[in-house]
């Protein structure tokens, strides 16, 4: 790996067990970095409740200045569609948090 | 390039959180949209790609790729998953895939057994993502926030899809054939990933279950070690790590069928951004798209000299019958020379000298296919951001 390569991609395996194709294949997963905009005592319910299913750059890639009800659907659409397991109160706390960092 | 210190790790299997070790350099590209800015990193197999999210993976090929040759590398081929469960080990040896539900003789195939014992063919066919480009889509709307990278070409080879059906035996009745992969849900109550074509198109001969890419087997983020091939339809079709096809004599009415991927039911398959669709059905084919390869936005060429243009164009089935590039906003068009024909699935390739000026110009490019369908001037909106095929411009300074 090339000096410069950030850690996140360092730590990505896949193992082909042997040198012919035939063998099984096997996949880590990459270490995931906790975006800078969550580090912080606000950012830490959504750190802790949304990581459980996918990575954060789902959130901090989306734009900015959508609203609050973007946030407020986005958290909705996860409990109701994907049935993610996030008491009622969670989830206006992460609306709520995701709307002031990022509109 | 962006300096990054205090980054912090979560892994994800226990999302205990540790200090990162050091200042680390982040290399990284600007998307050019608004919050653009992505990391560059490398995954197992893949060079340095541009990446959407860690986990589940999400990668996208940086755009001068394609300006490389028309067969997208396997190592730059982009990468898109919708749900975290990945398979963790993947052992060819004891692989087996399932053919069953509505047919006469259920099939459990070993990878060697369908290599084997089934004609083999091969196809050259653009995958795209549905949501490509959805970054320049204005106003903007929700969802992975892609450039143009989330596209590729490649060689597929494979078993026919018919031949596999048809020796399981597709009994009377049957209307739709569905697509597992070894793919997962995170937890449990999460719609697992499947999909379904129609009964006609699963056996038209050219839907494949391919175990290769460009000569090689498929890198595993593309989907070892079979992937369902579904040429000139979106990528949400091409289902990775496929190991389950049934048969089913009904519309199957899974999530990801009946209410993801939806596209707005009328003429332009658009709508005034804000309003909702009265009617929707499944994305199927792409719309027909163009691009300049050789030269990004805001390129500087010099005057004097004819500026060699190049770049690809391709479409949902229907040949590219014209590429033409307009330096003039539109008034007047040229038309480009098209180069080798892989085939109507594939990315062609075009090539236009232009003698220009000193000072900025705009280049606009557009494709037409044989079948008539050209590219719009004005973007179409949909609510999800799909099949976004908006003429492109790019401004070149000459000096």
């Amino acid at each position: 790996m090339r000096k410069g390569s950030i850690a996140l991609a360092a730590s990505a395996t896949l193992v082909l067990c042997g040198a012919v194709a035939a063998r099984p294949l096997t996949f880590s997963p990459p270490a995931e970095a906790v975006p800078a905009v969550l580090v912080d005592s606000e950012g830490e319910i959504v750190v802790n409740i949304c990581s459980t299913c996918h990575s954060l750059e789902y959130i901090v890639t989306q734009p900015r200045g959508k609203g609050a009800q973007f946030w407020k659907d986005s958290v909705a659409k996860m409990i109701n569609v994907y049935k993610a397991p996030i008491a009622p109160a969670d989830a206006d706390a992460i609306a709520a948090v995701l709307a002031r960092k990022f509109g | 390039m962006t300096h990054i210190d205090r980054r912090r790790f979560v892994t994800a299997a226990g999302l205990s959180l540790a200090a990162a070790s050091t200042r680390t350099i982040a290399r990284s590209v600007d998307l050019p949209f608004g919050n653009g800015t992505r990391p560059l990193v490398r995954f197992p197999q893949k060079r340095e790609l541009i990446l959407l999210t860690s986990r589940p993976p999400q990668l996208e090929t940086p755009f001068e790729v394609f300006d490389k040759g028309l067969i997208t590398p396997n190592d730059a081929f982009f990468v898109r998953y919708h749900l975290s469960g990945l398979p963790q080990v993947i052992d060819p040896a004891t692989f087996r895939l399932r053919i069953g539900g509505h047919v006469g003789q259920p099939l459990d195939l070993s990878l060697a057994s369908l290599k084997r014992d089934f004609p083999v063919s091969e196809i050259v066919a653009v995958n795209q993502c549905s949501g490509n480009s959805r970054g320049f889509v204005e106003p903007r709307v929700g969802g992975g926030q892609l450039g143009n990278g989330a596209m590729g070409n490649a060689r597929w080879r494979g078993v026919p899809l018919k031949a596999l059906l048809d020796k399981a035996g597709v009994r009377e009745g049957a209307r739709q054939v569905t697509f597992n992969g070894l793919d997962n849900p995170p937890l449990d109550g999460i719609p697992d990933f499947v999909k379904a074509l129609d009964i006609d198109h699963a056996r038209d001969g050219e839907v494949l279950v391919a175990f290769q890419m460009n000569g090689q087997d498929l890198p595993f983020l593309n989907g070892y070690p079979l992937r369902l091939i579904v040429p000139g339809h979106y990528g949400t079709h091409w289902v990775k790590h496929l190991d389950e096809i049934n048969v089913v004599d009904a519309q199957f009415d899974g999530y990801w069928m009946k209410t993801a991927y939806r596209i707005p039911d009328n003429d332009c398959n658009c709508l005034i951004p804000g309003q909702k669709p009265d009617k929707t059905k499944p994305i199927g084919r792409f719309n027909v798209r163009s691009f300049v390869t050789s030269h990004a936005d805001g390129a500087r060429v010099a005057a004097g000299r004819t500026a060699k243009l190049r770049g690809i164009a391709f479409a949902g089935g229907s040949n590219i019958a014209r590429v033409l590039l307009s330096a003039d906003d539109g008034q007047t068009w040229q038309e480009a020379r098209l180069g080798e024909d892989l085939g109507r699935y594939s990315f062609r390739e075009w090539q236009l000298g232009l003698a220009l000026q000193k000072g900025e110009h705009r280049i606009m490019v557009r494709a037409e296919t044989a079948a008539g369908e050209t590219q719009p001037l004005e973007q179409r909106w949909q609510p999800a951001g799909y099949m976004r095929n908006v003429i492109e411009t790019i401004r070149l300074e000459v000096a």
